[in-house]
């Protein structure tokens, strides 16, 4: 096996009440992809962070060819070839994506920048990515996936040895996806390691050749990905047992009650569509980024004006005119981005918990505290909220159990339809079965759910009917029988729903 | 929003960025070929060169603005420290040599942008606050060297000021314009051909992704309200070549005039895009809407400000219009 061209040994870490890396090793060889796997809160962050310097190490030691290294900062690891892309793309959107590359160390003349020479060199850096874009325009001209691919280009520029890849991929949808993947094995090919975490499994198998387990700070082990299959895997991450996630696995039989939502032509920012969603009916909607999932949510949840079409809530037509109005009729919406459109920071558990109730009530009539500190408790049982203390800052909350807090604050209203957008996207396998597991219970419950994920195995799993989205039109609407697979999803939506 | 949609990429190689810059040189043609058509006398070339002698002075503030604004910054003491020079000149000539004096207004003028801008990145307060209590700071200076208008008899001032350059039979500028195209060629080579430019249209554009990519941000920063404080120094000492007087009612409301230049010229008041050129166009409207006034005759001049009000409202639609329709992307 080749030199390991890192290497850390023993990492510590200790954080105020929390020992967040315990004696953890870890090695990466060059021209691999090596996958760092663990639930939120295992210490994968806490590792990463502790290699670019971001946070010092307790103890330990960190060896980057050889050299015993210690960073005090993401630019001195940088310098030394170690280089980080994060999830969210940390460049200029208004400068070009030539500068974005470059920028800090443009090619120069006696001071003046060489707009020529330092486009030609980006040019031909993208082209070693297989990209072939035009670097002169601005950066926010491109897609996500195009941004990010112009990080990893701007990562690898300074000399690259180690390439850190954190989350690249929760945000991009397949396409965009195999497109890194092209990327991230041109760069194996050409010696760099590349340290690389998602929550996908299937990317997981795909591209990583080895993975690192962590669960609660330690060490679980290291391994070949071809040699351990995902059951164990997930095992291994989560340490229990998988009879809850298989259990789910049965197709849920199709409702046959009552007429809740019934939508007639909607159209908005969406093409016009027909939905009915009928009470204790799971609806999952299928579609790639930007198909117009959240547009429907946004609809029926009043937060867009519908131009054309009838809504009809419960037998009566309505017209949704704000998010109030639609919270009065019963609808509650979970937004797919928890921390600018959900959570407010700042607040506690029990804070934003209480939220949503506290607005239907008004200003005038505050939750009495008892009540309150009763609904906290009980949410935060019910959906096993960790830590349980109601009186933590949500933002010292780890991804997963964010949401839960979301989702309670939605649940304490009692709605009649709930709407899920991307719930599960960003959480830890355990949180994202915890989850799945309540939807189920609620609509067992009677409540109405409009589902809506990325994720195709996990819409088919809960659904029992899939409406399929496609260019902001809605192009298919199936039941969820024996016949409906995720090929067939998939099918649906590169045809457009055409037979 | 749909049916307004701007055109992505305009003729050539033009980026859609330059949009709001051909607006205004557009708007400028426009108002100078109406008052040509409306009034006698009006379109000549000296007409123009008028524009940019009676406003040499606000054009090198509103330089120094655009630098702060770019950044997504606002520096609201522009118009205390014209002031501030005026008078620190006007109260010193009479008994310092002018060389000594404008070198030491310029460095009044850069040291307390520095002031401002290294409390504003190192305390992290907005600048509007910042630039604020600068801008109280320099006005009341003004009236602790003296309450009355002081003139300037400075023999290089006057010189200075009395001097025409022709450049063709019929058409002359003073040395203040040369000193203003300067500062204007000066800045537009920094900010499109320097790191220090380029730094400051990143900062602009995400400071925290600034911060991550190893950018100087700190230094940038600092250097944009330098340069505002200079550029006002120096924009004040042009106005003391031009009014021949210290006053510490010099000036007052300058800083929204710069403002204004540079919105309508284009930029971006959040930071990040928008182009010099815009601004100079912008202090060249503000100036052809005076003139258009004093040939008027019988309209008041606070007409300027409400035909400035209104521009700067479209200027502003027209930005956020750029805005929405520009986020669409190809993949």
């Amino acid at each position: 096996m080749a030199e390991a061209i890192l290497r850390m040994t023993g990492i510590g870490k200790e954080f105020p009440g929390v020992r967040a890396l315990d004696g953890v090793d870890f090695r990466l060889l060059p021209g691999e992809v090596h996958a760092l796997m663990g639930e939120n809160g295992a210490g994968k962050s806490t590792l990463i962070k502790v290699l670019t310097g971001v946070y010092s190490i307790d103890s330990g030691e960190i060896e980057l060819a050889g050299d015993r290294v210690a960073f005090t900062g993401p630019l001195e690891a940088q310098k030394a070839g170690i280089s980080t892309v994060y999830q969210e793309v940390n460049l200029c959107p208004n400068l070009s994506v030539a500068e974005n590359v470059f920028i800090g160390r443009e090619p120069r003349r006696f001071g003046r920048i060489r707009w020529r020479e330092m486009r030609r060199r980006a040019a031909e850096l993208l082209t070693r990515l297989d990209l072939a874009i035009d670097v002169a325009k601005p950066l926010s001209h491109y897609s996500l996936a195009i941004q990010q691919m112009v990080a990893i280009a701007r990562a690898i520029d300074v000399d690259a040895r180690v390439l850190i890849l954190d989350e690249p991929t929760s945000s991009l949808d397949a396409g965009e996806v195999a497109q890194l993947f092209r990327v991230m094995r041109r760069l194996k090919e050409q010696g760099i390691a590349i340290l690389f975490v998602s929550h996908f499994l299937d990317q997981i198998y795909e591209i990583a050749d080895r993975m690192t387990i962590l669960r609660n700070g330690r060490l679980v082990g290291e391994y070949v990905t071809a040699e351990l299959p995902q059951v164990e895997l997930v095992g291994k991450m989560i340490g229990r047992e998988l009879a809850e996630l298989e259990r789910l696995d049965e197709r849920p039989p199709a409702r046959t009650s009552d007429t809740l939502v019934e939508a007639t032509e909607l159209g908005g920012r969406v093409a016009p569509f027909s939905l009915t969603i009928r009470e204790g009916e799971v609806v999952g909607l299928a579609g790639l980024l930007g198909s117009g999932r959240t547009e429907i949510a946004r609809l029926l949840f009043g937060a867009d004006h519908a131009a054309t079409g009838t809504l009809r809530i419960g037998g009566d037509q309505v017209t949704l005119r704000t998010p109030r109005g639609a919270m009065a009729r019963g609808v509650a919406f979970c937004s797919e981005n928890r921390r600018e459109e959900g959570l407010i920071p700042e607040l506690t558990v029990r804070e934003n918990l209480i939220l949503a109730l506290q607005a239907r009530r008004g200003w005038s009539r505050p939750v009495p505290r008892k009540k309150q500190d009763e609904l906290v408790a009980k949410y935060i049982k019910a959906l096993n909220i960790r830590p349980d203390n109601p009186e933590m800052l949500i933002r010292n909350l780890s991804g997963g159990n964010q949401q839960k807090v979301l989702l309670a604050r939605w649940l304490i209203l009692e709605p009649r339809l709930l709407i899920l957008d991307e719930p599960t996207r960003g959480i830890d396998v355990g949180a994202k079965a915890e989850i799945q597991k309540l939807v189920v219970e609620l609509s067992d419950g009677g409540m109405a759910v409009l589902f809506i994920s990325a994720e195709l195995d996990e819409v088919l799993r809960l659904s029992h009917k899939v409406a399929v989205l496609r260019d902001r039109r809605l192009v298919a609407e199936l039941p969820n029988d024996d016949t409906l697979t995720t090929d067939v999803l998939m099918e649906t939506i590169a045809s457009g729903g055409a037979k | 929003m749909k049916t307004l949609a701007l055109p992505r990429q305009l003729p050539g190689r033009l980026p859609r960025n330059y949009l709001p810059v051909l607006v205004t040189g557009a708007l400028f043609i426009a108002m100078f070929t109406a008052g040509g058509i409306r009034y006698e006398g009006f379109a000549t070339g000296q007409i123009i060169l008028n524009v940019f002698i009676d406003n040499a002075f606000l054009l090198v503030v509103a330089v120094g603005m655009t630098f702060v604004i770019l950044t997504g910054g606002i520096d609201l003491s522009v118009g205390s420290v014209v002031a501030l020079t005026t008078m620190i000149a006007a109260s010193l000539l009479p008994s310092t040599p002018s060389f000594l004096v404008i070198l030491l207004v310029l460095a009044i003028g850069g040291v307390l942008g520095a002031a401002m801008g290294a409390i504003i990145h190192y305390f992290e307060i907005q600048p509007f606050i910042v630039t604020l209590a600068g801008m109280f700071l320099a006005r009341g200076l003004c009236y602790t060297i003296g309450t009355d208008s002081i003139p300037i008899n400075d023999p290089t001032f006057t010189a200075i000021a009395q001097t025409r350059i022709d450049l063709a039979p019929e058409l002359w500028i003073s040395p203040t314009v040369l000193i203003a195209l300067a500062v204007v060629l000066v800045a537009t080579y920094t900010l499109h051909y320097t790191r220090l430019g380029r730094n400051v249209y990143a900062v602009g554009g995400n400071e925290q992704s600034a911060l991550l990519m190893g950018l100087p941000v700190a230094r940038t920063k600092i250097a944009v309200y330098t340069i505002s404080g200079l550029c006002s120094a120096l924009g004040g000492l042009l106005l003391s070549f031009y009014m021949l007087s210290g006053y510490g009612l010099h000036a007052v409301g300058m800083e929204l005039d710069a403002i204004a230049a540079v919105v309508i010229g284009g930029t971006l008041l959040t930071g990040g895009s928008g182009y010099l050129l815009g601004t100079v166009l912008g202090v060249l409207v503000l100036g052809l809407i005076q003139t258009v006034i004093s040939f008027e005759g019988t309209l008041s001049s606070w007409w300027t400000k409400i035909v400035i009000g209104l521009l700067l409202l479209v200027f502003i639609l027209l930005q956020r219009l750029i805005v929405t329709t520009g986020v669409s992307r190809e993949r």
